[in-house]
């Protein structure tokens, strides 16, 4: 909670000037001022020169724990972890000195020696951080030997993410993604000295711990440690079997990234040059899940508004609100481990993903003439945990595995290299039918604030009947938009609402109840800031009093997935996110539809096939679903319990 | 374990210490300590005073301040701060409540080597007699000051007698050092400003207090103030604590304990320094040759090779395995011995292991792994002629 600031505070209009106190420290004979409590990190960059790191992450808190680092600062026997090293005097620095560069190269050496994996054979071949330190530092030969048989434990189990200890460089990143960043804690140190390493609770499998598979963990691994498991083998296949109908839908979020990984800058859309390397590699038909991004916005809006209904009216407290947005995998199984009992605050919708799944395999099929099981369903999403979703026991409502591989923005970019293609090269082309038409609210899902914008488009629409331009420009519904840990927004409906549209017939009688009402909103990206807003909810606190609010796993929502192109961080997020508000943007500059309510495909989905309506029988058979109450108490499945050794 | 010399810490009368130190200003008592010279008895040395004066100036939100007594004693070698818990806890006790009065703080904590739980019950039994007394609790003797102490057992990781690994510990975590700054002295125990002192220090507070700066100050080098406990154990006669002046030379020490021919010593345990016979005349102190109080005597029959194996072994156990120079070090330090006694290690190969001994000492994070290789180093040093015999004819 926050109170208006007294006139005169400093900082404030009519106060003082803040100045944050400074300190000039010296680098490499340069003099440099640095606000106090900045690193030596910092100060070295300010000052033009550039330190090594490894366990520096610019989303993590530092531990200074690889030593890469380390620079003399005059008047101090031992060398100092830059990363960790906050100045508050004057001090000399020296990034470079005999002592630096043999102990750089000394701890190169140990990390090689350490390390056990040959890069041929490595994912991460190319991208490496380990590989670049040791271009960097000369390493000519194994100073100090090299393992040549692994060690220790690969965990394969995983549905998603594939943890190799062998070539662990013990830099925490991992641990403190999960741990501070998300807020998870599957991983820890276990053992000592030469035996230590990262583990989940007991050395058990990853799959049996409470990892919500967000693989935030992968995309701050500086090497081959941790990787998604590869399923592009399986999408080969299906290609090269001639009986298989194999189709796939991209994710907005991958196609914000996928230039990445072809050296284009962060933030250029490749959404319809991508469509051409499908086709090109042999995918019989490209979907955009854009569209059933559409549809979830038209279930989990009705679903909200009856919701809303049932208990502000009705008095139903079996319908709890807030509701909470159940698109993201990561953020759906952190629920079912750590507060199972909000459960029923989570809207019954189906991912995107699955959505669109269930209604390949069914709706399309038919229309197609298909048999569903000659069908293969891929999806490329920027997500590891969709892995998870699409294996979930639940996701056959079509009668088949609705979705049966997920590929992140990572497998697809190899596929395409693979064949050979230059993906920034290629023409430009766009969807297949029946699905291809999709609007602007669909693309922005792949931000944090997305869904709950386009939710608002549509829901806002739905009880004014007005449409949504005239309430907010060009349909931008800036409240929700940024980057902030946490938004809280209202919205306050006018006093004058619409009639009940007729997609929502007989589901609620007026919008009598809504008049005037005023709508209080969050959005939280990051499970460990959804952790402090679920605190405040269990707590009766503000947010307890939200009718709607977002959740994504990742920071910044999609685009930052635990699928995306390595490295990440904070700039790199939000130009994807420029490129998503740009393809969203170029909808409406386009004339195209930016309204989930509007998109004619999916008018015609509920014309021919969900044809009694959205939250209907149909829709409730295919496009919703329930879920595994977990905790955190953990089941070993009779795989026993680790002896702790790892060894 | 035998005390093989009268222990002056055993005359100081009960509560003289606490009594002189209550009718003193605060900063009267860290200026007390200040003059006595009094450096830290664990072995690195910090001036105890200045210590006390930099916790007591540093700004403490809500006013709470942290005495901790670091009693996790774990050197190899090092046995003397048990007999202090043993056999003088009052002493040990009063020396942290003048802590807490000199620096401003009420909550004293002595962090208890997990080895020493048989010694819980006793000092449990100390502290509450002592609170019966009025001497801890609500107004210690009526002067104002509230105090109290409570004892927090470790769980056996050596590193945990690194201040800050200590700090970790105790606030629940996995026992890792810190990066320093900050210090504890400005941030430690949950962030508050936290004095961490040895067992022998705190007891020797209370004497300074007791006896006076200048009493302290007089004994000993000008440097290296004061008497000192030492640990004395391997090839002598009559192992056991023995108390000297800072300034004593090894060959004293190792002849009082009846070390006759001996070899070598290593002095400050494991993390110590190995030190010839010839050199035996060096003194124990600060500036010279600095102990946290452990002598192990190395008779002549020894293989010193045999000596660093077992002791790098040690270090490849206890490192807790966070920094790259210290986790990987060691094990590379332990297999360099290996093969260097199997015969089988180069010239360039003994002089990669010297290379990555230096380096452990500057580049590794906290003083466990700095300390890591100088024994064996010592050895190379001292005993060049002897180590380079390992290597084989055609690979020196």
């Amino acid at each position: 909670m926050t109170t208006a600031p007294a006139l005169g505070t400093p900082g404030m209009p009519g106060g003082p000037a803040v100045t944050d106190p400074t300190v000039t420290v010296t680098v490499d004979g340069h003099e440099v001022e640095v606000p106090v409590g900045a690193t030596i990190l910092e100060a070295a960059e300010k000052a033009g020169r550039r330190i090594p790191t490894l366990c520096h992450h610019p989303d993590l808190p530092d531990v200074g724990v690889c030593r890469i680092c380390v620079v003399e600062v005059a008047g101090q026997r031992a060398l100092q972890a830059s990363c960790a090293y906050p100045i508050t005097t004057p001090i000399e620095i020296r990034t470079y000195s005999r002592r630096v560069r043999q102990a750089r190269q000394t701890i190169v050496d140990l990390m090689l020696a350490e390390h056990c994996g040959s890069c041929q054979t490595c994912g991460r071949n190319g991208n490496c951080e380990l590989q670049d330190l040791a271009e960097e530092y000369g390493s000519d030969h194994f100073r100090f030997g090299h393992r040549t048989e692994p060690t220790r434990l690969f965990d394969t189990l995983g549905p998603s993410i594939r943890r190799d200890m062998n070539k662990c460089v013990h830099c925490l990143r991992c641990i403190r993604t999960c741990s501070e960043l998300q807020g998870v804690g599957a991983l820890g140190v276990i053992g000592r000295g030469d035996s230590t390493t990262m583990s989940p609770y007991l050395t058990l499998p990853i799959s049996d711990v409470v990892c919500i598979n967000c693989g935030q963990c992968i995309n701050r691994c500086p090497t081959g440690a941790l990787q998604e498991v590869d399923d592009t083998d399986d999408v080969w296949h299906a290609i090269e079997d001639p009986t298989k109908h194999v189709v796939i839908q991209t994710a907005p979020a991958p196609r914000a990234a996928m230039g990445e990984e072809f050296g284009l800058p962060p933030g250029t859309p490749v959404t319809w040059r991508l469509n051409s390397a499908l086709h090109d590699i042999g995918f019989d038909k490209v979907f955009d899940t854009n569209f059933s991004a559409d549809l979830t916005i038209i279930e989990e809006g009705t679903e909200l508004l009856l919701r809303l209904y049932e208990n502000l009216v009705l008095g139903d407290s079996s319908r709890p609100v807030p509701q909470f947005t159940s698109c993201s995998p990561g953020w759906v199984k952190f629920l079912e481990h750590h507060y199972p009992q909000l459960l029923p605050n989570m809207s019954s919708c189906k991912s995107p993903q699955q959505m669109f799944g269930a209604l390949i395999k069914t709706w399309y099929a038919e229309r197609e003439g298909i048999d569903p099981a000659d069908v293969v369903s891929v999806s490329l999403m920027p997500c590891t945990a969709k892995k998870f979703e699409s294996g979930r026991p639940e996701m056959t409502d079509s009668g088949h595995r609705d979705v049966d591989v997920a590929l992140t923005t990572r497998e697809l970019a190899r596929m395409i290299r693979e064949y050979g293609i230059h993906l920034p090269d290629l023409p430009e082309r766009d969807f297949d039918d029946p699905f291809g038409t999709a609007t602007g609210s669909g693309v922005i899902f792949g931000a944090t604030g997305g869904v709950m914008e386009a939710a608002l488009r549509t829901v806002v629409e739905l009880v004014t009947g007005r449409k949504v331009e005239e309430i907010f420009d060009h349909a931008d519904i800036t409240p929700v938009r940024g980057f902030e840990e946490t938004r809280y927004a209202e919205i306050t409906l006018p006093d004058e609402l619409g009639p009940v549209p007729a997609i929502l017939d007989g589901k609620v009688p007026d919008w009598d109840w809504l008049k005037g009402a005023t709508l209080k909103l969050a959005v939280v990206h990051g499970t460990a800031n959804a952790r402090k807003v679920l605190d405040d909810i269990v707590a009766g606190g503000r947010f307890s009093e939200c009718h709607f609010i977002e959740f994504m796993a990742c920071p910044g929502g999609c685009l930052g997935g635990g699928g995306q192109p390595i490295p990440t961080s904070v700039e790199i997020r939000k130009a994807r996110a420029q490129a998503i508000y740009g393809e969203d943007a170029f909808y409406g500059e386009t004339g195209r539809v930016r309204k989930s309510h509007e998109n004619p495909a999916v008018l015609r989905l509920y014309e021919e096939f969900l044809t009694d309506g959205p939250c209907g029988h149909r829709s409730h058979h295919l496009l919703h679903t329930e879920y595994t109450p977990r905790g955190t108490y953990i089941a070993t499945n009779g795989r026993g319990v680790g002896d702790g050794s790892n060894r | 374990m035998s005390v093989r010399t009268p222990m002056t810490l055993a005359t100081i009368e009960a509560e003289q210490g606490l009594r002189a130190a209550l009718a003193l200003a605060p900063e009267e008592v860290v200026a007390t300590i200040k003059e006595s010279g009094m450096k830290g008895r664990g072995g690195a040395g910090f001036p105890t005073g200045v210590k006390w004066g930099l916790a007591a100036e540093a700004p403490a939100p809500d006013g709470v301040r942290y005495v901790v007594c670091n009693a996790d004693e774990g050197e190899p070698g090092t046995f003397k701060d048990r007999v202090l818990l043993s056999e003088l806890p009052d002493l040990v006790f009063e020396g942290m409540t003048i802590g807490g009065y000199a620096i401003g703080s009420a909550h004293g904590i002595c962090y208890l080597r997990g080895e020493y739980v048989y010694l819980l019950e006793d000092l449990e039994a100390c502290l509450a007699r002592r609170r019966e007394a009025g001497l801890l609790g609500r107004d210690v003797l009526g002067s104002g000051f509230d105090f109290d102490i409570e004892i927090h057992l470790g769980s056996g990781a050596y590193v945990c007698g690194e201040e800050t690994a200590l700090i970790e510990s105790l606030e629940g975590r996995r026992g890792e050092p810190r990066n320093r700054p900050p210090f504890p002295v400005v941030s430690g125990f949950h962030g508050a400003p936290t004095v961490v002192n040895n067992v022998e220090t705190f007891a020797w507070a209370a004497a300074i207090l007791a006896r006076g700066a200048d009493w302290f100050a007089h004994i000993g080098t000008d440097r290296s103030t004061g008497p000192k406990l030492l640990s004395v154990s391997g090839d002598v006669e009559r192992p056991g604590v023995y108390e000297f002046p800072l300034g004593v030379s090894i060959r004293e020490v190792v002849e009082a304990a009846g070390g006759g021919e001996a070899k070598a010593a290593i002095v400050g345990g494991a993390a110590g320094t190995c030190v010839p016979a010839r050199d035996f005349d060096r003194a124990i102190s600060y500036e010279d040759v600095s102990t946290g109080g452990a002598v192990i005597v190395v008779g002549p029959w020894r293989d010193l090779l045999e000596v660093a194996e077992n002791l790098q072994w040690f270090f490849v156990n206890e490192s807790c395995g966070q920094c790259t120079p210290c986790r990987v070090g060691n094990i590379k330090l332990l297999e360099g011995i290996r093969r260097l006694r199997a015969g089988e290690l180069s010239r360039r190969e003994l002089d990669d292991l010297v290379g990555l001994g230096h380096t452990m000492q500057i580049a590794s994070k906290c003083g466990l792994g700095q300390a890591a290789p100088n024994v064996l180093l010592s050895i190379i040093e001292h005993y060049r002629a002897e180590v380079l015999g390992h290597i084989p004819v055609g690979a020196r």
